[in-house]
């Protein structure tokens, strides 16, 4: 069965993160980053940044709610249960503070089929308060099987 | 601020995700995908038991990188490919090459690997330094 291409271009609505300076030190534990500048706010300070800083990964927690509609959007027809995270590239763009509110619009950049498997790739565009893009992300997801 | 050159190898990060890394990771995320905090359902679905988040063993490298150029504020760029799947309680290894640096700008070569497999390959990561 090919897989539907009718969606690809679509946008999907604006999804706004307010960022919590308390969120960046939750996260920044779990992955084990230890600069202080993203768990402690007179060191993040001392060093030039208005509050602590998102480490760069941190982008998975501002832009994965904008992407979670595609994946699930009926016009894709994605077949969730054997889906596989492929592939991720991350651009950066100034650091992300907390106090920041990112706002994060996905789109459907492309969706394919080669050798029974289906390659649904989404774009995430993160821009801070200020409009300065500040993570651009390019989530490849693979499902077997279609 | 660390020297780096072209052709050197970045300090490797070697971290072993605890038997709860996983569930803190979906606290700390929002990802919440059974097959990374439910031992049953991850076997019912065929996986050897629960698996680590791609997005953390991903953070990993971006670590590598961070800590190789002095801050997280350095990290422009990182492309990776996810391949086979990454267990808790076992060790990642994160290495990577510099292959090209000119103007305060280079790009790393890097992978993740767990017990010998590549769970993170093909990895490219640009720094501003």
């Amino acid at each position: 069965m090919p897989v539907n291409t009718k969606a690809i271009g679509k946008t999907y609505a604006p999804v706004v993160y307010a960022v919590g300076r308390e969120k960046i030190k939750e996260y920044a534990r779990a992955v084990g980053e230890t600069d202080p500048v993203c768990l402690d706010v007179e060191a993040a300070r001392a060093a030039g940044h208005a509050d602590v800083v998102a480490p760069p990964m941190f982008a998975v927690v501002y832009s994965a709610p904008a992407v979670g509609p595609p994946i699930f959007d009926p016009d894709i027809e994605l077949n969730f249960a054997m889906m596989v995270h492929g592939g991720q590239e991350f651009v950066w763009g100034p650091a992300v503070v907390a106090g920041d509110e990112i706002t994060t619009t996905a789109s459907v950049k492309d969706i394919s089929e080669r050798d029974g498997r289906g390659y649904y790739v989404f774009e995430s565009i993160s821009t801070n308060q200020r409009g300065e893009q500040v993570c651009r992300g390019t989530w490849t997801n693979i499902v077997r099987g279609v | 601020m660390p020297q780096l050159n072209a052709g050197d190898q970045i300090p490797e990060v070697r971290v072993t995700p605890d038997k709860y890394l996983t569930v803190r990771y979906a606290g700390a995320s929002g990802d919440f995908n059974p097959i990374h905090i439910d031992e049953e359902f991850a076997r019912a679905v065929g996986l050897p038991g629960r698996i680590l988040h791609g997005l953390w063993t991903m953070a990993q490298v971006a670590r590598a990188q961070t800590e190789a150029a002095g801050g997280p504020e350095h990290l422009k760029r990182l492309s990776v490919q996810f391949r086979g799947m990454g267990l808790p309680e076992q060790e990642v290894v994160v290495s990577g090459t510099v292959r090209e640096l000119a103007d305060g700008h280079a790009v790393i070569d890097t992978v993740a690997e767990q017990a010998g497999n590549q769970i993170i390959r093909n990895a490219e990561a640009e720094l501003e330094l």
